[in-house]
């Protein structure tokens, strides 16, 4: 089967449908707009940081179902994390996606391995980086971020 | 429509025997045949145009309007020749009102410059309408953020048809230009732009056609229309990449200032005085795309033996066809239903993401667009972030949009 058609089914069938952490929270600590403007694509992240933990997070906005589903896995494995293992883990899907991480070594990629294959997928990188992307800026206190800055 | 009306298009055109001179069309993408719905975009190119290409690089190739030796005599009759071949594609009555320009976009941005920033000030009015492409609006802001000129904008409905009835009220006696496309390159919409002109010319104000998706897909004949200015890509037409045409009556030409600075542009220079040369060559500052220019006149004569009126009716039976499948499609969405339309068909289905559909058709081997395709005020009159789009040219095939219906349908069922 074709690297898409195994990327799509293991992302679609469960977290385009069912998104984890989907809505808005009152009060974030830290909150901020992600778009992709050569394709529109838009989402919001918002999360209370609790003593440098996230204590909570959520998204929503409008996308196609690889940043959707993206964002829905990121959201379930930073959630309890701290902010510097969230950036170091940031680091690592980042460098998962454009086929530069030795998945043979120790890290923190866990169920984010279904993502490996988009590197044969190019034109598709920036859909499943764009809620990270986007998440950084929250902490950052940027306010927005986009796959074209 | 669901029967695929064969008959009605295989008595006038040999749509197999056509395929066979496109070697791309040959080869398989992802393990299956290529099925290439993004024309668009850019065609495809036929051997005879592959082999022009060659044969100049092989045989004739120098610099032009230059040297005295042979090469350089031979490029330079090769590319006055492909002039003269676009002149007669459009009907333009001087061969000096055919202008090679890089496409396009920089056909328009020649008009912007050369007309537009001598004969538009602050105040004046440049109409546009809503289904433009980027590259004919952007230029106009441009000159209206650097002159203070408004731009006006005509609507569309809801089937994506200019509100003609909207269209006079705009005048006055500051609109100095109307920009507009002769078919919309998001829905298809072909837009009456003969009437329109007529209406432009009423109040003395001259029309700049993009023709970019017009010119590969129906005859075209500038003095029927009487258009000012009429711009197209060759890299559409069969063609090479980096080449396009604008032609523009005479008239305006030489009222125009130069685009760009260089050589072969002036008859003489010194520091104290440049006068230029006369056109077309006053706007073909530098050397150009001598190859690309022989290789589009290559491809208007391939196109013109087939015969435009026969590749529009192709194109336009693979349409009915093509809208008739998809209509049959629960959750899918056309967007633009114009009464006439060239073979473009832009779609959501319900739930799924433009891009995702656009991948996962990538894995049958179907190549289409998705996106805003450069013309975002039209997604945004209907509301979409993006659709996607299959667009057709006279190589497709009835068993192509099969294969694009069951390739949705495979879509749909994996959301499902």
């Amino acid at each position: 089967m074709a690297a898409s058609k195994a990327l799509y089914q293991e992302v679609i069938l469960d977290h385009n449908k069912k998104p984890r952490n989907y809505g808005t929270l009152e009060h974030p600590s830290h909150h901020a707009e992600g778009h992709n403007p050569l394709c529109g694509d838009h989402l919001h992240v918002a999360l209370q940081l609790q003593d440098e933990t996230i204590d909570r997070i959520a998204f929503h906005g409008e996308s196609c179902a690889i940043c959707k589903a993206s964002a829905s896995m990121m959201t379930a494995a930073v959630k309890g994390k701290t902010r510097a293992d969230a950036q170091a883990l940031t680091q690592e899907f980042l460098a998962m996606v454009t086929g530069k991480l030795d998945l043979s070594q120790p890290n923190q990629i866990g169920r984010l391995a279904v993502f490996a294959g988009l590197h044969d997928l190019p034109t598709r990188v920036k859909c499943a980086i764009l809620p990270w992307h986007t998440l950084q800026a929250a902490f950052n206190s940027q306010g927005t971020a986009s796959t074209e800055a | 429509m669901n029967a695929r009306p064969a008959e009605l298009t295989r008595a006038t055109f040999d749509v197999e025997r056509v395929r066979a001179d496109f070697p791309i069309l040959q080869i398989e993408v992802e393990g299956k045949p290529l099925v290439y719905l993004d024309n668009a975009a850019s065609s495809q190119m036929p051997q005879p145009v592959i082999d022009r290409l060659v044969r100049y690089q092989s045989t004739e190739h120098a610099n032009i309007h230059r040297a005295v030796h042979t090469l350089s005599e031979r490029a330079t009759a090769a590319y006055e020749e492909a002039r003269v071949k676009l002149q007669r594609f459009i009907n333009a009555p001087d061969e000096r009102e055919v202008i090679f320009t890089s496409g396009t976009t920089e056909a328009i941005n020649l008009v912007m410059h050369g007309y537009g920033r001598k004969f538009i000030k602050a105040g004046d009015e440049i109409i546009l309408t809503t289904l433009e492409h980027h590259s004919n609006i952007v230029p106009w802001q441009m000159l209206a953020e650097e002159t203070g000129a408004v731009i006006r904008v005509l609507p569309i409905s809801d089937a994506g048809e200019l509100c003609l009835d909207q269209f006079e009220p705009l005048f006055n006696a500051r609109t100095r230009l109307v920009g507009m496309s002769h078919v919309s390159n998001a829905l298809g919409s072909i837009n009456p732009v003969k009437q329109m002109i007529a209406v432009a010319h009423r109040h003395g104000v001259p029309v700049l056609v993009d023709g970019a998706q017009a010119a590969p897909h129906m005859p075209v004949d500038v003095q029927d229309l009487d258009c000012d200015f009429y711009a197209f890509s060759g890299h559409k037409l069969c063609g090479p990449t980096g080449i396009g045409v604008l032609y523009g009556k005479a008239a305006l030409l030489e009222k125009m200032q130069p685009f760009k600075g260089g050589g072969d542009m002036i008859l003489s220079v010194s520091f104290e005085k440049t006068v230029y040369n006369a056109i077309p060559y006053k706007f073909e500052a530098g050397t150009p795309p001598i190859a690309a220019a022989i290789g589009l006149g290559a491809a208007v004569d391939y196109v013109s033996a087939l015969g435009m009126d026969a590749i529009a009716r192709h194109e336009h039976a693979l349409l009915q066809y093509a809208t008739g499948q998809l209509n049959d499609l629960p959750g899918l969405r056309l967007i633009g239903t114009a009464q006439h339309k060239a073979a473009v068909l832009s779609f959501t289905l319900d739930g799924i993401h433009p891009h995702d559909v656009g991948t996962l058709l990538n894995q049958e081997g179907i190549a289409v667009r998705t996106g805003h395709h450069c013309a975002q005020p039209v997604m945004t009159r209907f509301k979409v972030p993006a659709t996607t789009r299959a667009s057709f040219a006279f190589y497709n095939t009835m068993a192509e949009v099969d294969a694009l219906t069951a390739g949705i349908r495979s879509v749909q069922k994996m959301f499902a």
